[in-house]
Protein backbone atom coordinates (compact mmCIF):
# COMPACT_ATOMS: atom_id res chain seq x y z
CA UNK A 1 0.00 0.00 0.00
CA UNK A 2 1.13 3.06 -0.47
CA UNK A 3 -1.25 5.56 1.52
CA UNK A 4 -3.17 4.24 4.21
CA UNK A 5 -5.90 6.84 5.95
CA UNK A 6 -7.34 5.97 9.12
CA UNK A 7 -10.34 8.22 10.37
CA UNK A 8 -8.74 11.45 8.57
CA UNK A 9 -10.55 14.15 8.73
CA UNK A 10 -9.73 18.25 8.12
CA UNK A 11 -11.59 20.81 9.95
CA UNK A 12 -15.11 21.24 8.69
CA UNK A 13 -14.02 19.89 5.35
CA UNK A 14 -13.45 16.39 5.87
CA UNK A 15 -14.29 13.88 8.80
CA UNK A 16 -13.85 10.15 9.24
CA UNK A 17 -12.28 8.42 6.10
CA UNK A 18 -10.35 5.87 6.20
CA UNK A 19 -9.11 3.90 3.17
CA UNK A 20 -5.67 2.45 1.41
CA UNK A 21 -4.02 3.34 -2.05
CA UNK A 22 -2.03 0.65 -3.80
CA UNK A 23 1.27 1.79 -5.74
CA UNK A 24 -0.60 1.68 -9.43
CA UNK A 25 -3.66 2.44 -10.92
CA UNK A 26 -5.83 5.62 -11.97
CA UNK A 27 -7.85 6.40 -8.91
CA UNK A 28 -10.79 9.45 -9.38
CA UNK A 29 -12.36 11.32 -6.40
CA UNK A 30 -15.15 12.53 -7.43
CA UNK A 31 -18.07 14.70 -5.83
CA UNK A 32 -20.07 17.56 -5.91
CA UNK A 33 -18.31 20.88 -5.27
CA UNK A 34 -17.70 21.72 -1.69
CA UNK A 35 -17.67 17.70 -1.39
CA UNK A 36 -13.74 17.84 0.34
CA UNK A 37 -11.90 16.64 -3.32
CA UNK A 38 -9.67 19.32 -2.94
CA UNK A 39 -8.81 18.88 0.87
CA UNK A 40 -8.32 14.88 0.71
CA UNK A 41 -5.48 15.68 -1.89
CA UNK A 42 -4.32 18.77 0.10
CA UNK A 43 -3.99 16.22 3.11
CA UNK A 44 -2.02 13.58 0.39
CA UNK A 45 -0.17 15.89 -0.70
CA UNK A 46 1.37 17.37 2.72
CA UNK A 47 -0.29 20.79 2.07
CA UNK A 48 -2.93 20.37 4.79
CA UNK A 49 -1.74 20.51 8.30
CA UNK A 50 -2.61 19.55 11.20
CA UNK A 51 -5.20 16.54 10.05
CA UNK A 52 -7.08 14.72 12.27
CA UNK A 53 -6.66 10.33 12.42
CA UNK A 54 -3.67 8.88 10.65
CA UNK A 55 -2.45 9.37 6.87
CA UNK A 56 0.39 7.39 6.59
CA UNK A 57 2.52 7.09 3.59
CA UNK A 58 5.00 4.02 3.25
CA UNK A 59 4.27 3.00 6.76
CA UNK A 60 5.30 7.06 7.62
CA UNK A 61 2.82 10.02 9.09
CA UNK A 62 2.28 12.28 6.11
CA UNK A 63 3.30 15.22 8.23
CA UNK A 64 6.22 13.63 9.86
CA UNK A 65 7.89 13.26 6.00
CA UNK A 66 10.68 15.92 5.30
CA UNK A 67 9.40 18.05 2.85
CA UNK A 68 12.36 17.72 0.49
CA UNK A 69 11.85 13.43 0.81
CA UNK A 70 8.18 13.85 0.69
CA UNK A 71 8.64 15.33 -3.17
CA UNK A 72 10.33 12.83 -4.11
CA UNK A 73 7.65 10.57 -3.85
CA UNK A 74 4.70 12.82 -4.19
CA UNK A 75 4.11 15.12 -7.14
CA UNK A 76 0.64 17.59 -6.70
CA UNK A 77 -0.74 19.17 -9.63
CA UNK A 78 -3.24 22.48 -8.61
CA UNK A 79 -6.00 23.07 -10.31
CA UNK A 80 -4.62 26.25 -12.23
CA UNK A 81 -1.44 28.00 -11.88
CA UNK A 82 -1.38 32.33 -12.17
CA UNK A 83 1.60 33.67 -12.66
CA UNK A 84 2.72 36.87 -11.76
CA UNK A 85 6.21 37.20 -13.79
CA UNK A 86 7.46 36.11 -16.85
CA UNK A 87 9.07 32.38 -16.43
CA UNK A 88 9.39 30.34 -19.22
CA UNK A 89 7.56 27.27 -19.64
CA UNK A 90 11.34 25.30 -19.36
CA UNK A 91 11.42 27.16 -16.19
CA UNK A 92 8.74 26.26 -14.90
CA UNK A 93 9.27 22.66 -15.52
CA UNK A 94 12.87 22.73 -14.08
CA UNK A 95 11.59 23.69 -10.89
CA UNK A 96 9.95 20.13 -10.16
CA UNK A 97 13.84 19.16 -10.46
CA UNK A 98 13.86 21.42 -6.46
CA UNK A 99 13.63 18.15 -4.67
CA UNK A 100 16.90 16.51 -6.12
CA UNK A 101 18.89 19.80 -6.64
CA UNK A 102 21.78 20.10 -4.48
CA UNK A 103 23.33 23.84 -6.09
CA UNK A 104 22.57 26.46 -7.80
CA UNK A 105 22.92 25.45 -10.98
CA UNK A 106 20.82 22.76 -13.13
CA UNK A 107 22.67 19.57 -13.59
CA UNK A 108 22.65 17.85 -16.87
CA UNK A 109 20.21 15.22 -15.62
CA UNK A 110 17.87 18.08 -14.39
CA UNK A 111 17.97 19.06 -18.03
CA UNK A 112 17.21 15.48 -18.96
CA UNK A 113 14.65 14.92 -16.88
CA UNK A 114 12.81 18.06 -18.30
CA UNK A 115 13.13 17.06 -21.97
CA UNK A 116 11.75 13.70 -21.30
CA UNK A 117 8.59 15.04 -19.24
CA UNK A 118 8.83 17.31 -22.03
CA UNK A 119 8.52 15.22 -24.58
CA UNK A 120 5.96 12.73 -23.01
CA UNK A 121 3.56 15.54 -22.62
CA UNK A 122 4.06 17.24 -25.76
CA UNK A 123 5.08 20.53 -24.49
CA UNK A 124 8.87 20.49 -25.92
CA UNK A 125 7.70 23.07 -29.14
CA UNK A 126 6.73 26.24 -26.94
CA UNK A 127 9.40 25.50 -24.24
CA UNK A 128 11.26 29.29 -24.68
CA UNK A 129 7.69 30.55 -24.63
CA UNK A 130 6.31 33.52 -21.08
CA UNK A 131 4.27 30.81 -19.56
CA UNK A 132 1.68 33.21 -19.55
CA UNK A 133 1.00 33.48 -23.05
CA UNK A 134 0.33 29.94 -23.05
CA UNK A 135 -3.55 28.37 -23.57
CA UNK A 136 -5.39 26.76 -20.83
CA UNK A 137 -4.26 23.33 -22.49
CA UNK A 138 -0.80 24.37 -22.95
CA UNK A 139 -0.28 25.38 -19.50
CA UNK A 140 -1.41 22.09 -17.63
CA UNK A 141 0.56 19.78 -20.00
CA UNK A 142 3.40 22.19 -18.80
CA UNK A 143 2.37 21.81 -14.76
CA UNK A 144 1.94 17.80 -15.66
CA UNK A 145 5.72 18.15 -16.99
CA UNK A 146 6.73 19.76 -14.05
CA UNK A 147 5.45 17.32 -11.68
CA UNK A 148 6.45 14.47 -13.38
CA UNK A 149 10.36 15.84 -13.47
CA UNK A 150 9.99 14.83 -9.65
CA UNK A 151 10.13 11.37 -10.73
CA UNK A 152 6.96 10.42 -8.38
CA UNK A 153 5.23 7.30 -7.56
CA UNK A 154 2.47 9.24 -6.73
CA UNK A 155 0.78 12.05 -8.83
CA UNK A 156 -2.12 13.99 -7.61
CA UNK A 157 -3.89 16.16 -9.56
CA UNK A 158 -7.00 18.63 -8.44
CA UNK A 159 -9.04 18.70 -11.32
CA UNK A 160 -7.04 18.57 -14.06
CA UNK A 161 -9.60 19.20 -16.99
CA UNK A 162 -11.49 21.76 -15.69
CA UNK A 163 -10.21 24.26 -17.94
CA UNK A 164 -9.93 22.40 -20.75
CA UNK A 165 -11.86 21.53 -24.24
CA UNK A 166 -13.08 18.13 -25.14
CA UNK A 167 -10.05 16.99 -26.74
CA UNK A 168 -7.54 17.88 -24.32
CA UNK A 169 -9.73 16.14 -21.47
CA UNK A 170 -9.47 13.01 -23.75
CA UNK A 171 -5.51 13.11 -24.35
CA UNK A 172 -4.84 13.74 -20.66
CA UNK A 173 -7.02 11.32 -19.30
CA UNK A 174 -5.11 8.87 -22.21
CA UNK A 175 -1.99 10.39 -21.20
CA UNK A 176 -2.62 9.52 -17.07
CA UNK A 177 -4.18 6.04 -17.64
CA UNK A 178 -0.75 5.29 -19.38
CA UNK A 179 0.87 6.85 -16.73
CA UNK A 180 -0.71 5.17 -13.95
CA UNK A 181 0.42 1.58 -15.43
CA UNK A 182 3.52 2.48 -13.58
CA UNK A 183 2.47 5.15 -10.79
CA UNK A 184 -0.28 6.04 -8.48
CA UNK A 185 -2.57 8.49 -10.44
CA UNK A 186 -5.39 9.91 -7.90
CA UNK A 187 -7.49 13.08 -9.43
CA UNK A 188 -10.14 14.53 -8.07
CA UNK A 189 -12.93 15.48 -11.00
CA UNK A 190 -17.13 16.34 -11.01
CA UNK A 191 -17.11 14.76 -14.38
CA UNK A 192 -18.57 11.43 -13.81
CA UNK A 193 -18.33 10.49 -17.42
CA UNK A 194 -14.68 10.73 -17.00
CA UNK A 195 -14.87 8.49 -13.84
CA UNK A 196 -16.90 5.74 -15.33
CA UNK A 197 -14.54 5.54 -18.62
CA UNK A 198 -11.16 6.27 -17.15
CA UNK A 199 -10.93 4.93 -13.66
CA UNK A 200 -9.86 1.67 -12.09
CA UNK A 201 -11.45 2.54 -8.91
CA UNK A 202 -13.42 5.78 -7.89
CA UNK A 203 -14.06 7.11 -4.37
CA UNK A 204 -17.28 9.29 -3.86
CA UNK A 205 -17.48 12.07 -1.56
CA UNK A 206 -20.51 13.95 -0.21
CA UNK A 207 -20.05 16.60 2.55
CA UNK A 208 -16.72 15.67 3.32
CA UNK A 209 -17.30 11.95 4.30
CA UNK A 210 -16.49 8.92 1.54
CA UNK A 211 -20.36 7.73 0.77
CA UNK A 212 -19.01 5.29 -1.90
CA UNK A 213 -15.39 3.63 -2.62
CA UNK A 214 -14.79 0.92 -5.38
CA UNK A 215 -15.05 -0.18 -8.93
CA UNK A 216 -16.34 2.98 -11.15
CA UNK A 217 -19.88 1.05 -12.28
CA UNK A 218 -20.81 -0.17 -8.65
CA UNK A 219 -20.27 2.92 -7.32
CA UNK A 220 -21.44 5.40 -9.95
CA UNK A 221 -25.14 3.67 -9.68
CA UNK A 222 -28.02 6.07 -10.38
CA UNK A 223 -29.16 5.71 -6.55
CA UNK A 224 -25.97 6.97 -4.84
CA UNK A 225 -25.92 9.46 -7.65
CA UNK A 226 -29.33 10.74 -7.12
CA UNK A 227 -27.92 10.86 -3.17
CA UNK A 228 -25.41 12.28 -3.70
CA UNK A 229 -25.86 14.79 -6.81
CA UNK A 230 -29.57 15.26 -6.95
CA UNK A 231 -29.53 14.61 -10.31
CA UNK A 232 -31.36 11.53 -12.21
CA UNK A 233 -29.02 9.44 -13.89
CA UNK A 234 -29.53 7.21 -16.37
CA UNK A 235 -26.57 4.22 -17.78
CA UNK A 236 -26.01 3.76 -21.34
CA UNK A 237 -23.92 0.85 -21.71
CA UNK A 238 -21.94 0.45 -25.58
CA UNK A 239 -20.06 -1.94 -27.01
CA UNK A 240 -16.58 -0.91 -25.76
CA UNK A 241 -17.33 1.95 -22.96
CA UNK A 242 -20.66 2.67 -20.61
CA UNK A 243 -21.53 6.44 -20.43
CA UNK A 244 -24.25 8.61 -18.75
CA UNK A 245 -26.67 11.05 -19.28
CA UNK A 246 -28.45 13.19 -16.34
CA UNK A 247 -31.68 15.09 -16.06
CA UNK A 248 -32.74 17.19 -13.04
CA UNK B 1 22.64 34.23 -17.99
CA UNK B 2 26.77 34.58 -17.03
CA UNK B 3 26.67 37.51 -19.75
CA UNK B 4 23.72 39.72 -18.13
CA UNK B 5 25.73 39.46 -14.95
CA UNK B 6 28.40 40.50 -16.37
CA UNK B 7 27.60 43.26 -18.70
CA UNK B 8 25.58 44.45 -15.38
CA UNK B 9 29.11 44.34 -13.09
CA UNK B 10 31.00 46.13 -15.74
CA UNK B 11 28.14 48.86 -15.79
CA UNK B 12 28.40 49.43 -12.15
CA UNK B 13 31.82 49.71 -12.20
CA UNK B 14 31.87 52.36 -15.32
CA UNK B 15 29.26 53.86 -13.22
CA UNK B 16 31.22 54.33 -9.75
CA UNK B 17 34.72 55.31 -11.40
CA UNK B 18 33.01 57.92 -13.24
CA UNK B 19 30.78 59.27 -10.67
CA UNK B 20 33.41 60.88 -7.99
CA UNK B 21 35.27 62.85 -10.98
CA UNK B 22 32.08 64.28 -11.94
CA UNK B 23 30.56 67.44 -9.98
CA UNK B 24 30.09 71.32 -9.87
CA UNK B 25 34.01 71.46 -8.96
CA UNK B 26 36.13 69.98 -11.51
CA UNK B 27 38.98 67.86 -9.79
CA UNK B 28 41.57 65.17 -10.86
CA UNK B 29 42.18 61.82 -10.12
CA UNK B 30 45.80 61.90 -9.45
CA UNK B 31 46.22 65.16 -7.54
CA UNK B 32 43.56 63.71 -5.81
CA UNK B 33 45.64 60.16 -4.65
CA UNK B 34 48.87 62.62 -4.58
CA UNK B 35 46.92 64.06 -1.58
CA UNK B 36 46.77 67.62 -3.04
CA UNK B 37 44.41 69.68 -1.45
CA UNK B 38 41.33 70.39 -2.70
CA UNK B 39 40.98 67.35 -4.51
CA UNK B 40 42.56 65.12 -2.21
CA UNK B 41 39.40 66.36 0.18
CA UNK B 42 36.72 66.63 -2.06
CA UNK B 43 37.53 63.12 -3.58
CA UNK B 44 37.99 60.86 -0.59
CA UNK B 45 35.50 63.49 2.04
CA UNK B 46 32.77 64.37 -0.28
CA UNK B 47 32.10 62.31 -3.04
CA UNK B 48 33.81 59.19 -2.55
CA UNK B 49 31.75 58.14 0.25
CA UNK B 50 28.54 59.66 -1.23
CA UNK B 51 29.42 57.25 -3.88
CA UNK B 52 29.43 54.41 -1.92
CA UNK B 53 26.10 54.93 -0.12
CA UNK B 54 24.28 55.61 -3.01
CA UNK B 55 25.71 51.89 -4.20
CA UNK B 56 25.01 50.27 -1.37
CA UNK B 57 21.56 51.87 -0.75
CA UNK B 58 20.98 51.56 -4.26
CA UNK B 59 21.99 47.21 -4.27
CA UNK B 60 19.94 46.95 -1.08
CA UNK B 61 16.64 48.37 -2.48
CA UNK B 62 17.05 46.32 -5.66
CA UNK B 63 17.13 43.35 -3.99
CA UNK B 64 14.28 44.23 -1.39
CA UNK B 65 11.99 44.86 -4.11
CA UNK B 66 13.12 41.74 -5.95
CA UNK B 67 12.45 40.13 -3.22
CA UNK B 68 9.51 41.24 -1.63
CA UNK B 69 7.50 41.16 -5.26
CA UNK B 70 8.16 37.64 -5.46
CA UNK B 71 7.52 36.80 -1.69
CA UNK B 72 4.32 38.93 -2.25
CA UNK B 73 3.40 37.63 -5.19
CA UNK B 74 2.71 41.54 -6.10
CA UNK B 75 4.31 43.72 -8.89
CA UNK B 76 3.32 46.55 -6.99
CA UNK B 77 5.50 45.43 -4.13
CA UNK B 78 8.48 47.37 -3.22
CA UNK B 79 10.99 47.68 -0.05
CA UNK B 80 8.39 49.95 1.67
CA UNK B 81 5.64 47.88 1.62
CA UNK B 82 5.76 46.26 4.32
CA UNK B 83 6.10 48.72 6.67
CA UNK B 84 9.50 48.87 8.23
CA UNK B 85 10.31 52.28 6.51
CA UNK B 86 7.92 53.82 8.04
CA UNK B 87 8.80 53.03 11.46
CA UNK B 88 12.42 54.37 10.34
CA UNK B 89 10.62 57.58 9.71
CA UNK B 90 8.83 57.18 12.95
CA UNK B 91 11.85 57.22 14.80
CA UNK B 92 13.53 59.85 12.90
CA UNK B 93 10.91 61.98 13.19
CA UNK B 94 10.54 61.56 16.80
CA UNK B 95 14.11 62.19 16.97
CA UNK B 96 13.88 65.14 15.07
CA UNK B 97 10.86 66.57 17.66
CA UNK B 98 12.78 66.12 20.70
CA UNK B 99 16.28 67.63 19.21
CA UNK B 100 18.22 64.05 19.31
CA UNK B 101 20.97 64.04 17.15
CA UNK B 102 21.26 60.83 16.31
CA UNK B 103 18.20 60.25 13.86
CA UNK B 104 20.10 56.92 12.67
CA UNK B 105 19.99 55.67 15.56
CA UNK B 106 16.53 57.04 16.50
CA UNK B 107 15.07 55.57 12.89
CA UNK B 108 16.96 52.38 13.14
CA UNK B 109 15.24 51.56 16.59
CA UNK B 110 11.77 52.08 14.77
CA UNK B 111 12.43 49.85 11.99
CA UNK B 112 13.49 47.25 15.02
CA UNK B 113 10.17 47.76 16.49
CA UNK B 114 8.20 47.26 13.40
CA UNK B 115 10.07 44.74 12.49
CA UNK B 116 9.17 42.48 15.27
CA UNK B 117 5.14 44.04 15.46
CA UNK B 118 4.83 42.83 11.90
CA UNK B 119 6.11 39.78 12.42
CA UNK B 120 4.44 39.23 15.60
CA UNK B 121 1.63 40.13 14.52
CA UNK B 122 2.04 37.48 11.17
CA UNK B 123 3.22 34.70 12.77
CA UNK B 124 0.00 32.32 14.25
CA UNK B 125 1.48 29.34 15.40
CA UNK B 126 3.91 27.78 12.63
CA UNK B 127 1.89 29.46 9.80
CA UNK B 128 2.87 32.82 7.67
CA UNK B 129 0.91 33.57 5.03
CA UNK B 130 2.42 36.57 2.38
CA UNK B 131 -0.96 38.13 2.41
CA UNK B 132 -1.16 38.48 6.35
CA UNK B 133 2.07 39.70 5.90
CA UNK B 134 1.34 42.25 3.38
CA UNK B 135 -2.13 43.31 5.04
CA UNK B 136 -0.21 43.82 8.48
CA UNK B 137 2.84 46.21 6.62
CA UNK B 138 0.15 48.68 4.94
CA UNK B 139 -1.62 49.09 8.14
CA UNK B 140 1.83 49.26 9.93
CA UNK B 141 2.38 52.13 7.28
CA UNK B 142 -0.53 53.80 7.42
CA UNK B 143 -0.65 54.59 11.40
CA UNK B 144 3.46 55.44 10.98
CA UNK B 145 2.12 58.07 8.68
CA UNK B 146 -0.23 59.22 10.75
CA UNK B 147 1.77 59.57 14.07
CA UNK B 148 4.23 61.49 11.24
CA UNK B 149 1.51 64.00 10.42
CA UNK B 150 0.77 64.57 14.39
CA UNK B 151 4.03 65.29 15.29
CA UNK B 152 4.57 67.29 12.08
CA UNK B 153 1.25 69.54 13.00
CA UNK B 154 3.19 69.86 16.86
CA UNK B 155 6.48 70.67 15.81
CA UNK B 156 8.20 74.33 15.08
CA UNK B 157 9.07 75.55 11.93
CA UNK B 158 12.37 74.70 11.59
CA UNK B 159 11.73 70.79 12.80
CA UNK B 160 9.26 70.74 10.39
CA UNK B 161 11.57 71.47 7.71
CA UNK B 162 14.33 68.93 8.84
CA UNK B 163 11.07 66.73 9.24
CA UNK B 164 9.76 67.26 5.48
CA UNK B 165 13.80 66.91 3.82
CA UNK B 166 13.91 63.88 6.05
CA UNK B 167 11.13 62.18 4.46
CA UNK B 168 12.08 63.77 0.76
CA UNK B 169 14.96 61.02 1.44
CA UNK B 170 18.80 61.88 -0.38
CA UNK B 171 22.37 61.47 0.25
CA UNK B 172 24.76 62.95 2.41
CA UNK B 173 27.95 61.92 2.41
CA UNK B 174 29.23 59.41 5.87
CA UNK B 175 31.78 58.85 7.50
CA UNK B 176 33.92 55.51 6.26
CA UNK B 177 33.48 53.46 9.71
CA UNK B 178 29.26 53.86 9.11
CA UNK B 179 29.96 52.86 5.56
CA UNK B 180 32.37 49.73 5.83
CA UNK B 181 29.47 48.10 8.98
CA UNK B 182 26.55 48.83 6.38
CA UNK B 183 29.05 47.18 3.22
CA UNK B 184 29.19 44.33 5.57
CA UNK B 185 25.55 43.86 6.55
CA UNK B 186 24.32 44.97 2.91
CA UNK B 187 26.79 41.91 1.13
CA UNK B 188 26.23 39.82 3.46
CA UNK B 189 22.23 39.74 3.56
CA UNK B 190 22.35 40.18 -0.47
CA UNK B 191 24.76 37.30 -0.62
CA UNK B 192 22.54 34.85 1.36
CA UNK B 193 19.25 36.24 -0.26
CA UNK B 194 21.26 34.74 -3.76
CA UNK B 195 21.27 31.58 -2.69
CA UNK B 196 18.25 30.99 -1.95
CA UNK B 197 17.46 31.98 -5.38
CA UNK B 198 16.40 28.85 -6.92
CA UNK B 199 13.95 28.61 -3.89
CA UNK B 200 12.50 32.24 -4.44
CA UNK B 201 11.84 30.98 -8.23
CA UNK B 202 9.58 28.55 -6.57
CA UNK B 203 7.57 30.79 -4.03
CA UNK B 204 7.44 33.30 -6.76
CA UNK B 205 4.68 30.85 -8.08
CA UNK B 206 2.93 29.77 -4.57
CA UNK B 207 3.20 28.77 -1.77
CA UNK B 208 1.69 25.30 -2.64
CA UNK B 209 3.83 25.24 -5.83
CA UNK B 210 7.15 25.41 -3.27
CA UNK B 211 5.83 22.90 -0.61
CA UNK B 212 4.65 20.41 -3.16
CA UNK B 213 8.60 20.31 -4.07
CA UNK B 214 10.20 20.47 -1.13
CA UNK B 215 10.19 23.96 -0.13
CA UNK B 216 9.78 25.05 3.85
CA UNK B 217 7.34 28.37 2.47
CA UNK B 218 6.68 29.66 6.32
CA UNK B 219 10.65 29.65 6.98
CA UNK B 220 11.21 30.27 3.62
CA UNK B 221 8.80 33.38 3.75
CA UNK B 222 9.87 34.70 7.54
CA UNK B 223 13.60 34.48 6.20
CA UNK B 224 13.08 36.95 3.47
CA UNK B 225 11.10 39.25 5.15
CA UNK B 226 13.70 39.79 8.01
CA UNK B 227 16.15 39.75 5.34
CA UNK B 228 14.51 42.40 2.80
CA UNK B 229 13.53 44.67 6.15
CA UNK B 230 16.75 44.77 7.73
CA UNK B 231 18.34 45.80 4.13
CA UNK B 232 15.72 48.26 3.78
CA UNK B 233 15.99 50.24 7.92
CA UNK B 234 20.13 50.39 7.41
CA UNK B 235 19.37 51.95 4.49
CA UNK B 236 16.62 54.23 5.32
CA UNK B 237 18.17 54.82 8.20
CA UNK B 238 21.44 56.38 6.55
CA UNK B 239 19.00 57.78 3.87
CA UNK B 240 15.42 59.00 4.59
CA UNK B 241 12.72 56.47 2.37
CA UNK B 242 14.35 57.14 -1.41
CA UNK B 243 11.27 55.52 -3.73
CA UNK B 244 11.27 54.15 -6.82
CA UNK B 245 14.43 52.47 -6.97
CA UNK B 246 13.13 49.16 -5.52
CA UNK B 247 9.76 49.49 -7.89
CA UNK B 248 11.70 49.99 -11.44
CA UNK B 249 14.77 48.56 -11.45
CA UNK B 250 13.16 45.15 -10.42
CA UNK B 251 11.01 45.52 -13.48
CA UNK B 252 12.70 46.97 -15.90
CA UNK B 253 15.52 43.94 -15.64
CA UNK B 254 12.38 41.22 -15.66
CA UNK B 255 11.22 42.98 -18.78
CA UNK B 256 15.25 42.54 -20.17
CA UNK B 257 16.15 38.99 -18.36
CA UNK B 258 12.89 37.35 -17.48
CA UNK B 259 11.84 36.20 -13.95
CA UNK B 260 14.76 33.76 -12.68
CA UNK B 261 16.44 35.24 -9.48
CA UNK B 262 19.47 33.39 -10.22
CA UNK B 263 19.67 36.20 -12.47
CA UNK B 264 17.58 38.89 -11.38
CA UNK B 265 19.02 39.19 -8.19
CA UNK B 266 22.69 39.55 -9.11
CA UNK B 267 21.74 41.95 -11.72
CA UNK B 268 19.34 43.95 -8.96
CA UNK B 269 22.31 44.68 -7.17
CA UNK B 270 24.31 45.73 -9.49
CA UNK B 271 22.25 47.99 -11.67
CA UNK B 272 20.65 49.26 -8.73
CA UNK B 273 23.65 50.66 -7.26
CA UNK B 274 24.12 51.96 -10.49
CA UNK B 275 21.04 53.57 -11.27
CA UNK B 276 21.24 55.48 -7.71
CA UNK B 277 24.68 56.16 -8.15
CA UNK B 278 24.12 57.93 -11.52
CA UNK B 279 20.40 59.46 -10.04
CA UNK B 280 22.85 61.04 -7.47
CA UNK B 281 25.27 62.45 -9.09
CA UNK B 282 22.63 64.32 -11.15
CA UNK B 283 21.04 65.53 -8.37
CA UNK B 284 24.21 67.69 -7.57
CA UNK B 285 25.46 68.57 -10.59
CA UNK B 286 22.07 69.59 -12.90
CA UNK B 287 21.22 72.77 -10.99
CA UNK B 288 24.76 72.72 -8.93
CA UNK B 289 24.93 74.48 -6.38
CA UNK B 290 21.78 73.76 -5.68
CA UNK B 291 20.57 69.93 -5.15
CA UNK B 292 17.40 68.29 -6.25
CA UNK B 293 16.21 65.84 -3.67
CA UNK B 294 17.34 62.45 -5.32
CA UNK B 295 14.42 61.00 -4.50
CA UNK B 296 12.65 63.09 -6.84
CA UNK B 297 14.91 62.41 -9.36
CA UNK B 298 14.97 58.47 -9.12
CA UNK B 299 11.04 58.87 -10.30
CA UNK B 300 12.05 61.52 -13.14
CA UNK B 301 14.34 59.51 -14.78
CA UNK B 302 13.18 56.03 -13.88
CA UNK B 303 9.59 56.80 -14.67
CA UNK B 304 9.73 57.58 -18.79
CA UNK B 305 12.85 54.66 -19.03
CA UNK B 306 10.47 52.52 -17.43
CA UNK B 307 6.89 53.32 -19.58
CA UNK B 308 9.47 53.31 -22.50
CA UNK B 309 10.43 50.06 -22.03
CA UNK B 310 6.69 48.52 -21.01
CA UNK B 311 5.67 50.35 -24.52
CA UNK B 312 8.25 48.71 -26.01
CA UNK B 313 8.12 45.38 -24.65
CA UNK B 314 4.21 45.05 -23.56
CA UNK B 315 3.50 43.17 -27.07
CA UNK B 316 5.73 40.62 -26.81
CA UNK B 317 5.05 40.03 -22.82
CA UNK B 318 1.36 40.02 -23.18
CA UNK B 319 0.76 42.72 -20.45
Amino acid sequence: MSFVARQLGFAYGLHDASFELPHSGLITIAGPNGAGKSTLLGILAGLRSPYRGSCLYDGKEVRQWPRRDFARHVAFLPQSVRLEFPFTAEEVVLMGRTPYASGWFQTPEDRAAAEDAMTTTDTLAFRARDFRTLSGGERQRVILASALTQRPRVLLLDEPATHLDLRHQLSLYRLLRELAKTLLVVAATHDLNIALQFSDRVMLLADGRIVGDGAPGEVLNPELIAHVFGVHATIHAGLNNTWMTYEA
Amino acid sequence: MKRSVLLSALALVVVAVAAPLAGSSHIELGRAFAGVSPDHEIFFYARLPRVILALLAGSALSVTGVLFQCMLRDPLAEPYTLGVSSGASVGAVIAICLGFRATGLASLAGAALVLLMVLGMAVEGRRLSSFTLLLTGVTMNSMAFAVILFLHNLASFSQSFAISRWLMGGLESVEYTTLAWLAGVVLGISALVMLWAPQWNLLAVGDDWAASRGVSTVRLTAMGYVAGSVLTGLVTALTGPIGFVGLIVPHALRLKLGADHRVLLPCAFLLGGAFLIVCDTLSRTVIAPTEIPVGVLTALCGGPFFLWLLKSKRRSLWL
